[in-house]
């Protein structure tokens, strides 16, 4: 058992776990953070998706170990603490775009990442960017309309169209 | 009266783009996946599955992992015997379907790679799969048939006691059932002086994938044994445990929680969830099982998989009159839970929309030493209508026309709607040229054909395809009657309750099991409506059995055309049960009682109550008629009278690198005519998911074994979804054309989406580069399948021949269903 | 699946690191960002004992100048390459290689040392870097030793890297002011490349004098296409002027068939997407 201390959700944690124990695995079982899944295992499919000391990772794909120290975020605190959606939640909801939702909390949080790299993306920088995540449900022609409008939410920029484009 | 908040406004909710009631919760995490339970003392449960395709189990030596930390027992097939219950076939399609036994943990033979032999429960889902590692299987390897066509053949069986590989063999012919002509009198007259087209296509063999690996909890403790399952049927699996584990139903409980994704693949009574099942019991403790992604890859049931040669007739002029179908129809290693049947489905699909004077079709079902095969969105209808879709183009290039114009041509004429077929099925409505014209000039149809024209004069690289899909479905599964003379387990009807609770919300509970759909969103929409109640009072609760007891779940397009008609029927009695104690409170007649927008009135005055007031009464009952019950709840168990056909035009334009092959979608335009629209936004998440599952049938995914028989697209490195970055925006339209044979005149959208597009893409790269000499490409359209079709094709001449035998020699297999997309 | 048990330790020097695998030998795995070992880990196609984790070691990470070469270290991860200045300046073409790696997310951790190392056919890193002509700086129980890319991809998964050793640093010569493309052919994003072509281009005055062209997944190790590097010596930097070089991209090689392409299809794919590199870089 190796111990390890982070700061998941801006709360600080302390655990012995195997070294084996994979981050997502500590996330949902440790912590009791269900928010995050797993959807596969060759890290194709980007459902686990949680951000690593500010960065979007595959938490499938990084060891709890690895993250001794660190920060990481989750879907589960992305809101405020009074419930205001972050606008990437907002974007998602207006624009539809889940359905399941099983893929939801990693293309959440790859998007998120996305736009504080890329604030103003074009419709192809958004796909390329989403390449690392998968959706089975909506085709993903919503996802890309949630991230623009996301952007736009972000930028304070509101289009009348809203989602209804 | 306490005076209740304003009535509702005056907006409908039916067809308002609301958004998903759903969402809150899925976006920020609050999520119950199955793998999220945790009982106190719960076991995990991790499988050892068999490598080997077909072979006998020698021996099992499980005392290593016996020993290993926290193990709590291991079990061998021979260990939990009858008690493990089978999985059954619920939809024998003839009587003399031979049907293999299918136990959820063998005891001799292992029939498929992937087949689990053996189960261990720890206390850790970690120590169990260490010591799953340790459990010693001696196999004795038998010889596996794993071609289709070879399988036909039966000369290696998949299960030796069987004698044979054909399951079953089901045939619809007009002649027969006097709704047509005969076939081959048709296909003669053609021959003589007309065209007849003959072709082969292989549908290959598919994984659903969805993206919720499926997980499965019982808790033997509680005086019901609790299942939780990331199911599609929880009360067919309550149903199928009672009738094969012995448990009496009352005794069941089953709760599908949040699900993630369904798409057919979660319709099933799995060996994990008897096995899950039976290990509690036996132990006395809540077990779980979550699968890998690889594990579901190669043990949740595929789709799709067959060989299909067809045969179609027309005049010279162009008009089609007959169509002869023989299919091949892989269905794995064991006949799933409705997984002989799917292919049928496609039965009175294959004529489609077009008017014929004769139609066959013949449908052999075949065992195989595979993953079995079951339903996967469209369940017979996207092959069915691949085929026609392909088969029309193909007329259209022997006629040197428009592909468009023969399928008008052909086509049933908005006038003659209702529309018996050639099959026997009662179109109820349509407007195949409302919705053609409006997708080709969405499309740009004309400029892209001028393009194509273009590139095809230059000789450019880039080639540019315009592919047609013009289609209808059925769905809406299904009148309960129709089921039970193709020999279906079960009925089609759907259950809904409406309570009216006494503080006035309304809580709805429906038979139907969505894992994505937004039923919580669409029925509330519906319930509010129809009660005049406000959107945000309606609860819609689902998927427990205990909570709604009766029900037959969510796939083949049914909840809302089959569930929502349930719900509106339950509203509609809840509004006259309350009428009597509504007039009652208003001193009033009945006769004098109007009801609109939530609130009962009395003709001619301003007198009236909210219905919310009266469900309030009902409570108190401290004022109601003699002789009423005080209650005004209400249930409904709709059976549809006939199947829905939602129809639809697709066009798809694609660029095909002739230098690579690599193809790109350039453009995707649909118009669909589901009828009523209850929520536009979730129509066309609908529409955009189904399309591109379909497109990714045509360009991307294939299931493909090697000569061994095991998976080789076992993992997502392997088995290719595509992603944001491969697709493309679609432009979605629709028109409206109601259905006539229920309430809200809707006809289903949830399978329309991957039943059309498919063959819209595949007519799209054929088009491309038949002036090359190429009619078909297998799929799905690798870019070395393109590449190679281009260049080993002859230019010109013999257009109709190039990549297909022109009549079906039966001595030549044709091309392996095992050869995957290298080939 | 969870992987097997293993022991773990995070060595802050490179010095203990090597202690610890002299200690272990073959029953320890070096773990640079994991993008690589853990899916092997996660599917059990290897159950080390222990795992050394790089990960604390700062004196693996960051990128610098030496004279007329760029030093490189082996914990750099993909997502750094990308931007780093000095990258895209003296060494484009290990800056576009390292934007198609797989995705964002593995982009943030996987590393340019930890994916040489790792040595997969179908890695990007590999060709990009023996198309620069990189020289690998191993560190060991006897000191220091540097290895030529050439020399350094041994077979697949299999490098120049001694059981007891760590790579520590990639030096690549300069190639200040050089067009670069890496042309990736897949048939969905996320998919290892079918073929690749790395090309890294001197070129002026639309002619192009010289050229590194390297080729991923072709064989067992990333190769050079030296008949087209010497046949684009002052070639035109036009379609014309390319495609013969481009046409020998393929020569000598022996490519695998598998499901996504026959070995046919990958000779004739790597002509093409050489032709593509090759232009695309010198228009940069």
């Amino acid at each position: 058992m190796t111990k390890i201390s982070m700061r998941v959700d801006q709360e600080n944690v302390t655990d012995d776990v195997e070294p084996r124990m994979l981050l997502v695995q500590y996330l949902r079982e440790k912590l009791g953070k269900t928010g995050t899944v797993i959807g596969c295992d060759t890290s194709n499919c980007g459902a686990c998706t949680v951000h690593l000391n500010g960065r979007s990772v595959k938490s499938c794909n990084v060891l709890a170990v690895q993250a001794d120290g660190a920060t990481v975020d989750t879907i589960e605190r992305l809101a405020d603490d009074d419930g205001t959606l972050h606008p990437v939640q907002q974007a998602f909801r207006e624009c539809h775009g889940l359905q399941c939702g099983f893929c939801t909390p990693g293309m959440i949080m790859q998007a998120v990442d996305l736009l504080n790299e890329n604030p103003n993306p074009t419709e192809q920088e958004v796909r390329v960017g989403l390449e690392g995540n998968l959706c089975r449900c909506t085709g993903y022609h919503n996802i890309v309309k949630s991230v623009l409008y996301a952007a736009q939410l972000k930028q304070g920029v509101t289009t009348t169209e809203g989602a209804n484009a | 009266m306490t005076v209740v908040d304003a009535a509702p406004e005056a907006r409908p909710e039916i067809g308002r783009d609301r958004r998903r009631k759903e969402d809150q919760r899925l976006i920020t995490g609050r999520t119950r996946w199955t793998d999220n339970i945790t009982l106190p003392g719960m076991l995990h449960l991790a499988m050892v599955r068999s490598p080997y395709a077909h072979a006998k189990i020698l021996s099992i030596d499980v005392e290593a992992a016996d020993k290993s930390l926290n193990i709590y027992e291991v079990f061998t097939g021979k260990d939990l015997g009858d008690s493990q219950g089978v999985n059954a076939n619920a939809w024998p399609i003839t009587p003399e379907q031979i049907t293999p036994n299918h136990l959820p943990m063998p005891t001799d033979r292992v029939v498929f790679a992937g087949e689990i032999v053996a189960v261990v429960a720890a206390r850790t889902a970690a120590e169990a799969r260490d010591a799953a590692e340790l459990v010693d299987v001696e196999y004795e390897v038998l010889p596996a048939v794993l071609d289709l066509k070879e399988a036909a053949e039966d000369k290696v069986l998949a299960h030796p006691d069987l004698g044979t590989n054909k399951s079953a063999f089901w045939q619809l012919d007009s002649a027969g059932q006097g709704t047509g002509r005969a076939i081959d009198e048709v296909i003669d007259e053609a021959r003589a002086d007309g065209i007849v087209i003959e072709r082969e296509y292989r549908q290959q063999r598919l994984i659903p994938a969805f993206m919720e690996p499926r997980s499965v909890v019982v808790d033997p403790t509680g005086e019901q044994i609790t299942m939780w399952s990331a199911t599609q049927i929880p009360h067919i699996i309550r149903f199928l445990l009672a009738a094969t584990t012995g448990v009496p139903e009352s005794k069941i409980r089953v709760i599908a929680p949040d699900v993630g994704g369904g798409f057919g693949g979660k319709l099933q009574t799995t060996p994990e969830e008897w096995i899950t099942w039976t290990v509690a019991r036996r132990i006395g403790k809540p077990c779980k099982y979550t699968e890998t992604r690889s594990e579901s890859l190669v043990s949740a049931h595929h789709g799709r998989d067959q060989w299909q040669k067809l045969t179609l007739a027309a005049t010279k002029e162009g008009r089609v009159t007959g169509l002869k179908v023989d299919l091949l129809a892989d269905l794995g290693a064991y006949v799933g839970v409705v997984g002989g049947g799917v292919p049928v489905l496609g039965a009175w699909m294959f004529n489609s929309i077009y008017k014929w004077d004769a139609y066959q079709f013949n449908c052999t079902t075949l065992l195989t030493n595979k993953t079995w095969v079951d339903a996967y969105r469209g369940a017979g209808r996207p092959e069915a209508t691949y085929a026609i879709e392909r088969m029309m183009d193909e007329l259209a290039a022997e006629l040197g026309q428009d592909p468009l114009e023969v399928r008008e041509r052909n086509w049933i004429k908005h006038e003659e709607f209702p529309f018996t077929t050639v099959a026997g099925m009662t179109y109820d409505s349509g407007n195949y040229e409302a919705a053609t014209a409006k997708a080709k000039e969405m499309f740009g149809y004309d400029a892209l054909r001028a393009e194509q024209k273009e590139r095809r004069d230059r000789g450019d690289r880039v080639q540019l395809g315009i592919g047609i899909s013009t289609f209808t479905e059925m769905c809406g599964l299904a009148p309960s009657r129709v089921l039970g003379s193709l020999n279906y387990g079960a009925g089609g009807w759907e259950h809904a309750t409406v309570r009216m609770l006494p503080t006035g919300k309304v809580e709805v509970i429906t038979g139907t099991s969505a894992h994505g759909q937004g039923h919580e969103t669409a029925f509330s929409q519906i319930v509010a409506d129809r009660l005049g109640v406000p959107f945000e009072d309606v609860e819609i609760l689902h998927g427990d059995t205990q909570v709604s007891h009766k029900g037959l779940d969510t796939y083949g397009s049914r909840s809302l055309v089959v569930g929502g008609e349930a719900l509106v029927l339950a509203a509609d009695k809840v509004i006259e049960k309350a009428k009597p104690l509504a007039a009652h409170l208003l001193e009033a007649n009945v006769d004098d009682l109007e009801f609109s927008n939530g609130r009962y009135s009395v003709r001619g005055t301003d007198q009236g109550m909210l219905i919310s007031e009266v469900a309030l009464a009902t409570f108190a009952a401290h004022n109601y008629p003699e002789g009423m019950e005080p209650g005004i709840d209400a249930e409904s168990t709709y059976d549809p009278v006939n199947f829905s056909f939602p129809h639809g035009t697709h066009l798809c334009a694609a660029e095909i690198d002739t230098e690579t092959g690599q193809v790109k979608l350039r453009k995707y335009t649909c118009v669909d005519d589901i009828g009523n629209i209850i929520n536009p936004l979730i129509v066309a998440g609908q529409v955009h998911g189904g399309l591109v599952q379909g497109i990714a049938q045509a360009l991307w995914e294939e299931a493909v074994y090697d000569d061994s028989g095991t998976l080789v697209s076992g993992s997502f490195v392997d088995y290719l979804l595509p992603t944001a970055a491969d697709t493309i925006n679609f432009d979605i339209g629709h028109t409206t054309s109601p259905s006539t044979t229920n309430t809200l005149g809707t006809k289903g959208v949830g399978e329309a989406g991957t039943i059309a597009s498919t063959p819209a893409v595949v007519n799209a790269i054929v088009d491309a580069v038949r002036h090359l000499g190429i009619n078909d490409i297998q799929m799905p359209c690798t870019p070395e399948r393109v590449w190679k079709a281009i260049h080993t094709s002859s230019p010109k001449g013999d257009a109709t021949e190039a990549a297909a035998m022109p009549h079906f020699d039966e001595s030549e297999p044709g091309q392996s269903s095992t050869e995957g997309a290298g080939a | 699946m969870i992987p097997a048990k293993f022991d773990y330790l995070a060595p802050t020097s490179v010095e203990d690191a090597l202690r610890a695998l002299a200690e272990h030998g073959d029953d320890a795995k070096i773990l640079g960002g994991g993008q690589s070992l853990l899916p092997v880990l996660r599917m059990r196609l290897n159950a080390p004992e222990l795992v050394i984790d790089l990960g604390r070691i700062d004196s693996l990470r960051g990128v610098r100048e030496d004279g007329d070469a760029l030093v490189i270290g082996a914990m750099t991860t993909h997502s750094e390459m990308i931007t780093d200045e000095l990258v895209r300046e003296h060494a484009l073409l290990l800056s576009k290689a390292a934007a198609e790696v797989a995705d964002n997310q593995i982009r943030h951790r996987g590393t340019f040392g930890g994916s040489c190392a790792h040595a997969d056919p179908a890695g990007d890193m590999g060709s990009a870097a023996l198309a620069m002509d990189a020289e690998f700086v191993i560190a060991g129980p006897g000191g220091t030793r540097s290895v030529p890319a050439k020399e350094f991809f041994v077979d697949l998964f299999e490098t120049a890297i001694g059981e007891d050793e760590i790579l520590t640093e990639i030096r690549v010569p300069k190639k200040t002011g050089w067009g670069a493309h890496y042309e990736k052919f897949v048939r969905v994003a996320h998919q290892w490349p079918i073929v690749a072509v790395a090309a890294t281009v001197n070129a002026s005055g639309g002619t192009i004098s010289e050229a590194r062209v390297a080729l991923t997944n072709m064989g067992s190790t990333p190769l050079r296409a030296t008949a087209t590097e010497s046949a684009l010596a002052g070639a035109a930097a036009t379609e014309d002027g390319v495609r013969p070089a481009a046409e020998q991209a393929a020569d000598g090689t022996n490519p695998p068939s598998d499901l996504n392409g026959d070995s046919d299809y990958r000779k004739h794919l790597a002509t093409v997407l050489a032709r593509r590199a090759v232009l695309k870089a010198a228009g940069e």
